[in-house]
């Protein structure tokens, strides 16, 4: 299983949708995809991890180097994820207060800060 | 005391292999269910990290996996070749370190991912190299007649 892809705009936030395996192989396609839509003057970020069937470190690094990247332009970065073994790893590894996690991408694209 | 015994060239490719024959055998030894994610999540830390360590020391030994199915639980050791302290025992975790291309802070979130997710684990470094090794309880179920 690869990793797949795909962005939307809704409103003024860039929806991407993750599916597949975040691992050592696929994170660096991830980290080109977010660090390209922030050189692209995307700043507001909306990950949605409902279609992700694996996670690792690596995977979180990305998504902290997206942060990062978004935080530089007084961005955000939201992840949308239900999945208690994706939810795990982010609790586990205390990024639970680093990112806002939501419930829905209706959810993630409402809020502000 | 069975044994499955994987070697792979640290490439990134192949951790995701070595992550489903450890859960095939893990499942096989009698580990909960709902341990398998577990399982899978630390082998490919594991490897994850011995890839990386490969790579930053241009070494081009395969990475070795063992799983060990005994009669209460199964282990997993992963292997590599970097002799010395290694990256385990460098540093403390520092989440300001923790980003992309950085290779340490990448290593020292994968052992805190390993040491929230495995009660018995063990990393030691030696000579030869590093090794992490992990059990989780299993029951075998009761051969058939």
């Amino acid at each position: 299983m690869d990793l797949s892809l795909s962005t939307r705009t809704v409103g003024d936030r860039t929806v991407v949708e993750v599916g597949g395996e975040i691992d050592v192989y696929t994170a660096p396609k991830l980290r080109e995809q977010l660090v390209e839509l922030v050189n692209d003057g995307s700043y507001h970020l909306v990950v949605d991890m409902e279609r992700v069937d694996f996670l690792d470190s690596t995977g979180l690094g990305v998504l902290v180097g997206g942060l990062k990247r978004v935080r530089a332009h007084e961005g955000s970065l939201r992840l949308v994820c239900n999945q208690e073994r994706i939810l795990k790893i982010f609790r586990i590894t205390g990024l639970t207060k680093v990112f806002p996690i939501h419930t829905s991408v209706d959810e993630a694209v409402a809020a502000t800060d | 005391m069975a044994t499955v015994e994987l070697r792979f060239s640290a490439l990134p490719e192949h951790v995701r292999t070595a992550r489903l024959v450890a859960a095939a055998v893990a499942r096989r030894a009698g580990v909960d269910e709902a341990v398998l994610d577990e399982v899978r999540l630390a082998v490919g830390e594991a490897c994850s990290r011995a890839v990386g360590l490969h790579e930053i020391h241009g070494i081009t030994a395969p990475v070795r996996v063992v799983l060990v199915e005994d009669e209460k639980q199964f282990s997993i050791e992963v292997g590599d070749e970097v002799p010395g302290p290694g990256g385990a025992a460098a540093g403390g975790a520092d989440a300001e370190g923790v980003g992309e291309n950085d290779a340490e802070g990448e290593d020292e979130m994968g052992l805190a991912v390993i040491s929230g997710l495995v009660d018995d684990v063990e990393v030691t470094s030696g000579e030869t190299g590093g090794r992490i090794r992990m059990s989780w309880p299993a029951h075998p179920a009761p051969v058939l007649p």
